[in-house]
């Protein structure tokens, strides 16, 4: 357990290092400065810009101080807000994309397993297929599809939820389902793929034997197995949310962390660009990290291998 | 390849006879598989019909403005109805799958050639190569790869071809983990050995013989990284970072939609539509090529 600890540890860190690498040579690499797409300045004040970001340093230089402060997860004020630190957006949009992407695992999990167990149990039934088939569209459908879809029926046909923007809990209704969505289909097939597995198992067919009910085997013993291919899904999902909630941002003017990245990239906003997609991948990285140290508790088979 | 596939068919034909090929097999459990054969239609018809859209007779110019007839629902002339600029849905829908399957299709090739030969490579030579190798795929695929596609578009030329070269070099990955767990299980068989003994070279044995053996998860994984490539395709044109106009994909086509859904619903329904029904008919055949090709999930069947 330690040992697969410290070396996941020990394998976080060159890849971060190679992220942040190739994030600062991309960007010093890419035609253009962050200042010339404003309009014409003075050679003076550009110059005097340059300074004050450091950009007329040798590149070295640049890369080693970039290095020291992203490790104090400090990357200096934004290019585009000059009077807002890169930090400071990011812990600010944080609680939001937190926010969303939350509720939407949880909804994926509390809607995915139990339709996968559903589907399980009446293998090859109708309800099967019906659930299966579903889910399979849900998983099809992408999010940008989804999102417009939903506005357009039930927001401005039914006026049921508002159309964009995160004020109050009716706003959160539209972009958390909209998240949400593929990943129930998702973890109801994993659950479903899961529970065929370990309803066919010898300990199964020994515990319908002793007499138990149905709901007994099911839930109580083949679920805590059955289980474990959504527990090692989660931390992609976790990713896959992330990374969906940029075009949910997008979509519903949600102020997180996609929207600002999305805005930061047009804007050419490089020191905002850079935090976050290091914040991001620093933040994936350990979620998945708490996934897999969850998954040996839940199977101990997999610290033996 | 002839050695390689007769080789181990050839004792069996000994014993018993003409038994049935594993493709014979699989497809006749693939025709039973009713959603999977509509969806292999229907994707035929679409790439047909997207290709073959020049010569559709009476199609619109996908280009062709018509300023009188801005934003008109469907109609009998115009049976999708027009953008704001009065071009044909129906021909822009067309023409834009055109660059969404062609994106698809390159990117799954180009992702196909990088994990095969990758993972047939590291899984044959075994060692510290293997797993040197295959700790760099780890570290790969811990890298959030959307975020550097996203900052290669941004700052280098937002061309179709940098797309396909960015899509295809992050979804290798998997191919090559399972190209290599095939080939584990398959290096130490007797026709390799055979091969070896007759003289192959380390390349003849991994792409004459190794290789085609693990064609089937190949062919099941591949079915499936197109509407995934598709997908983000369509992602990051919905972003505004992918294809660029004038050209259109079916992401983009939804983006432009999406901004006038209120006015003109039909403009994000006719594309999500059709980006959708592909999405949705390549996972029903990957799924149903799983089903068929796949020796484990028999037991389903059975």
């Amino acid at each position: 357990m330690t040992s697969l600890l410290i070396r996941r540890v020990l394998l976080m860190v060159p890849t971060l290092w190679v992220i942040a690498t190739l994030t600062f040579f991309m960007i010093h690499a890419a035609p253009g400065g962050p200042f010339q797409s404003e309009r014409e300045i003075p050679e003076a004040a550009k110059q005097q810009l340059n300074a004050k970001y450091g950009l007329d340093r040798p590149l070295g230089e640049q890369y080693v101080s970039f290095l020291i402060h992203a490790v104090r997860f400090d990357f200096g004020p934004s290019y585009k807000f000059p009077a807002r630190q890169v930090r400071e957006i990011i812990l600010e949009a944080l609680p939001v994309s937190a926010e969303l992407a939350g509720w939407a695992l949880l909804l994926a999990l509390v809607f995915g397993v139990p339709f996968g167990v559903l589907a399980a149990v009446k293998q090859n039934q109708r309800l099967d297929y019906a659930a299966m088939g579903a889910a399979l569209a849900g998983v099809s459908v992408p999010n940008f599809v989804l999102g417009p879809a939903l506005v357009l029926g039930l927001s401005l046909t039914l006026f049921l939820f508002p159309p964009a923007l995160w004020q109050g809990p009716m706003s959160r209704v539209l972009p958390v389902a909209t998240l949400a969505t593929a990943y129930v289909a998702y973890i109801a097939r994993l659950t479903r793929a899961g529970m065929l597995e370990v309803l066919r198992q010898d300990y199964i067919r020994t515990a319908r034997a002793k007499g138990l009910s149905e709901r007994a085997v099911v839930f109580k013993h083949a679920l805590k197995l059955g289980i474990l291919p959504v527990v090692s899904y989660l931390g992609p999902a976790a990713a896959r949310v992330v990374m969906g909630s940029i075009v949910i941002e997008t979509i519903f003017s949600v102020p997180g962390l996609g929207r600002y990245l999305v805005n930061a990239a047009f804007n050419r906003d490089y020191t905002l660009v850079m935090g976050e997609v290091l914040f991001y991948a620093t933040m994936l990285m350990v979620l998945n990290l708490i996934i897999d140290v969850a998954y040996t508790r839940l199977d101990p088979r997999v610290e033996a291998a | 390849m002839t050695t390689a596939s007769l080789a181990p068919v050839a004792t069996q034909q000994l014993a018993t006879e003409r038994p049935e090929s594993l493709w014979a097999d699989a497809w006749k459990r693939m025709r039973r598989n009713r959603a999977a054969m509509v969806s292999a239609v229907f994707l035929v018809a679409i790439t047909l019909a997207t290709f073959g859209a020049p010569w559709i007779p009476g199609l619109a110019d996908p280009a062709a403005q018509d300023l009188k007839l801005s934003a008109t629902p469907p109609s009998a002339l115009h049976w999708l109805g027009t953008d704001e600029l009065g071009r044909d849905t129906l021909a822009r829908l067309l023409y834009g799958g055109r660059i969404s399957l062609l994106v698809g299709l390159v990117g799954t090739l180009v992702s196909l050639l990088i994990g095969v030969t990758y993972g047939a490579i590291s899984g044959y030579r075994g060692g510290a190569l293997d797993d040197f190798m295959m700790r760099v795929v780890d570290i790969l695929y811990a890298l959030p790869y959307i975020f550097l596609v996203i900052l290669l578009l941004v700052f280098f030329s937002r061309s179709i071809l940098m797309l396909f070269v960015a899509l295809g070099l992050v979804q290798w990955l998997t191919m090559a983990r399972i190209v290599r767990g095939q080939v584990l299980s398959l290096k130490h068989q007797t026709f390799v050995e055979a091969a070896r003994a007759l003289g192959a070279s380390d390349a003849t044995i991994i792409f004459r013989h190794i290789v085609p053996n693990t064609l089937g998860p190949v062919i099941v994984y591949t079915t499936l990284t197109v509407p995934a490539v598709i997908l983000q395709e369509a992602f990051l044109s919905f972003l505004g970072l992918g294809v660029q106009p004038p050209a259109a994909s079916w992401g983009t086509l939804v983006s432009d939609g999406a901004r006038v859904l209120a006015l003109f619903p039909w403009l994000v329904i006719f594309p999500g539509l059709a980006l959708s029904m592909t999405l949705l008919c390549f996972n029903f055949l990957g799924d149903g090529l799983r089903d068929a090709l796949d020796p484990q999930d028999r037991r389903d069947v059975s």
